[in-house]
């Protein structure tokens, strides 16, 4: 049943559906703490890349200084400057610090385009670690650059990079709300939805190609799916009632989302057309944040059926659901992590709310912040961060946590309140 | 002068049987459930009651004649919100009225639709947050149902805490945003 409102074409006039670059296209990131064993690297400029718009090795420095695991080692005043294995006089290295040392250059191809090449040479064993050459366009290179910056972390810390992957969250000023994406160092940020009603919840697909959120467009919550290349959306989810917290199977097919269709709030399955809805919880009570493990095997979720918001874990072919939480009345939105061993929540603990992690084996819950209102906790794809909005100051910002609590970092947007805060899947992305 | 009487007489019954429930009285004529016009009243006629089977009360479709209840600020149907205790989803006596007489309101115009939007405060997860704003609507339609509104009246949503009516950080702010809002279609 659906209530007629002449105010609604207004408000559908009022959306931008198109990917448009944001007003204020950039996140200020801060980075507070860093962790006790930073690798000591130098990156040399690259021979010939003053003559590019962006200068390729200040984003991979900030990269990996953004991610505390590097300590960034002085590489002005060497003359020659090194950018071939042969250029290399390594006691001048050895004697700044260094353990590792980045080396490239950079030249223009006939039909427009750009050679980048980059090496990583071990400056203790004198040997070449690694090395990459990269045929690419101009709007490439920052991407570029962050591709060299996970080479780098990869080969250093064992880890997957993730700083050429993206984030989407939700920035309010005022009444009006906007949807972004951005890269993961808040640069380029991309307006996806604006709105004069809230909009929340946002969830990549597995593919990073589409975004499912809820909007409060038409004064009742929603769930849309919108492509992330085409602009087009489709509405997902709009029983009668309220439709929300959607959360994608990991094969991109389904969608757990929560309805009120049939009374109380209760998780179902339906498929990312919006057919086929099958009901996965069945209480009396609240059953919602559905999340998928990464085999797509479980949903855990928060539930009150035991009488205060706790974590459960239930399988995705339905069945008894078991109970996660224990400590506290309130434990909420879960999030597995991406190797599918713990998951991450928010605990609160008297009038805080904190980031948790939990992982399936011990079962004990480890705080991984202390003071603060926090939310939305959201895991990086390699498993070592975790994203989550909080404030400041009365401001809502980003900020995020390494998994073994030691490196912190904020970012804030120029004007407005950011939250509800999602990481995007790695992107195996052409050359 | 007897007509004059008999005229005053009808319309007081008329204004009885839209404040109160409506009551089946043994005896009672159909000409005075009709609307008053002023000089149509005619005398009324004795009906026998019936002999067999039970009385059954029908609802009686009636129409105000005045300005909209709904829109009237000396009407209870003008008061929209509903008030929660923290983490409670329980209607408190002191709204009960409100409810009784916006169900009243649905009994008696079929044809009207409800929207019945909860909200939280602003603490906590976003989406439990919906689910606790989803309770407090629920908890107003399923007492409006008791009394006698249909269910495809009402549908109930949820805003959880994201349009807030309040915006300090203080207990006052909090409870003015732990509510259910009443909101008629074509509002």
């Amino acid at each position: 049943m659906r209530i007629k409102n002449p105010a609604r074409i207004l408000i559908f006039s009022l959306l931008w559906l198109l990917l448009t670059p944001a007003a204020h296209a950039q996140l200020r990131i801060e980075i507070i703490g860093g962790g006790a064993n930073q690798i000591p690297i130098a990156i040399a400029p690259f021979r010939a890349e003053t003559t590019l718009p962006q200068q390729l090795t200040n984003i991979v420095v900030a990269d990996l200084q953004r991610s505390g695991l590097f300590k960034i080692v002085d590489s002005g005043g060497v003359t020659p400057l090194p950018s071939e294995p042969a250029d290399v006089q390594y006691p001048t290295w050895k004697a700044r610090g260094a353990v590792a040392l980045v080396i490239g250059s950079v030249a223009p191809l006939s039909n427009g385009s750009w050679d980048v090449r980059f090496r990583l040479m071990d400056v203790v064993k004198e040997t070449q670690l690694t090395g990459f050459a990269y045929q690419v366009t101009q709007q490439q290179i920052r991407n570029t650059a962050h591709k060299i910056a996970d080479a780098i972390y990869e080969k250093l810390t064992g880890d997957t990079g993730v700083f050429s992957t993206r984030i989407t969250y939700v920035v309010k000023q005022g009444t009006r709300f906007e949807l972004q994406v951005a890269d993961a160092d808040g640069y380029g940020a991309q307006t996806v939805l604006a709105s004069n009603e809230p909009i929340i919840s946002p969830s990549w697909s597995p593919d990073g190609t589409r975004l499912a959120y809820v909007s409060f467009e038409r004064k009742k919550p929603i769930v849309y799916i919108q492509s992330l290349l085409t602009g087009q959306r489709t509405v997902a989810a709009n029983f009668k009632g309220s439709n929300s917290a959607p959360a994608w199977s990991p094969d991109g097919r389904r969608l757990a989302v929560v309805l009120t269709k049939d009374g109380n709030s209760q998780i179902y399955l339906i498929n990312a057309d919006g057919s086929n809805v099958t009901r996965l919880t069945n209480t009396g009570t609240i059953d919602t944040e559905p999340n998928f493990s990464p085999d797509g095997q479980w949903v855990i979720f928060t539930s009150d059926r035991g009488g205060s918001a706790q974590i459960y874990r239930v399988a995705a072919t339905g069945g008894a659901p078991e109970r996660l939480t224990f400590e506290g009345s309130y434990n909420v939105s879960p999030r597995y992590a991406p190797d599918g061993k713990s998951f991450v929540f928010i605990q609160r603990n008297g009038g805080r709310f904190n980031v948790a992690l939990q992982d399936f084996v011990s079962r004990q819950p480890q705080l991984l912040t202390e003071n603060g209102i926090d939310e939305s906790p959201s895991f990086a794809p390699n498993g070592r961060i975790v994203l989550y909005a909080t404030e400041v100051r009365g401001r809502g910002i980003l900020a995020a946590v390494s998994s073994d609590g030691r490196v912190r970092q904020r970012f804030s947007a120029e004007i407005g309140d950011v939250r509800e805060p999602a990481w995007g899947p790695l992107t195996k992305s052409p050359q | 002068m007897r007509k004059l009487i008999l005229t005053l007489s009808a319309l007081a019954v008329l204004a009885g049987c839209a404040s109160q429930d409506v009551k089946e009285q043994p005896g009672a004529t159909v000409e005075e459930r009709k609307p008053a016009i002023a000089g149509d009243a005619k005398p009324p006629v004795a009906v026998k009651p019936p002999v067999t089977g039970p009385v059954v009360a029908k609802p009686v479709e009636s129409k105000p004649l005045g300005p909209n209840p709904l829109k009237d600020p000396g009407n209870i149907l003008f008061k929209r919100s509903i008030f929660f205790d923290y983490d409670s989803t329980a209607v408190k006596d002191e709204f009960k009225p409100i409810v009784t007489a916006h169900a009243r309101y649905l009994t008696q115009n079929r044809g009207a639709r409800m929207v019945i939007q909860g909200n939280t405060d602003e603490r906590g997860s976003r989406e439990y947050n919906l689910a606790l704003g989803q309770r407090r609507a629920d908890s107003v339609k399923q007492m409006m149902i008791l009394l006698g509104a249909q269910e495809a009246q009402i549908e109930s949503v949820s805003l959880g805490e994201e349009k807030p009516r309040a915006t300090g950080r203080d207990e006052a702010a909090f409870s003015e945003n732990r509510r259910s809002d009443i909101v008629y279609g074509g509002e």
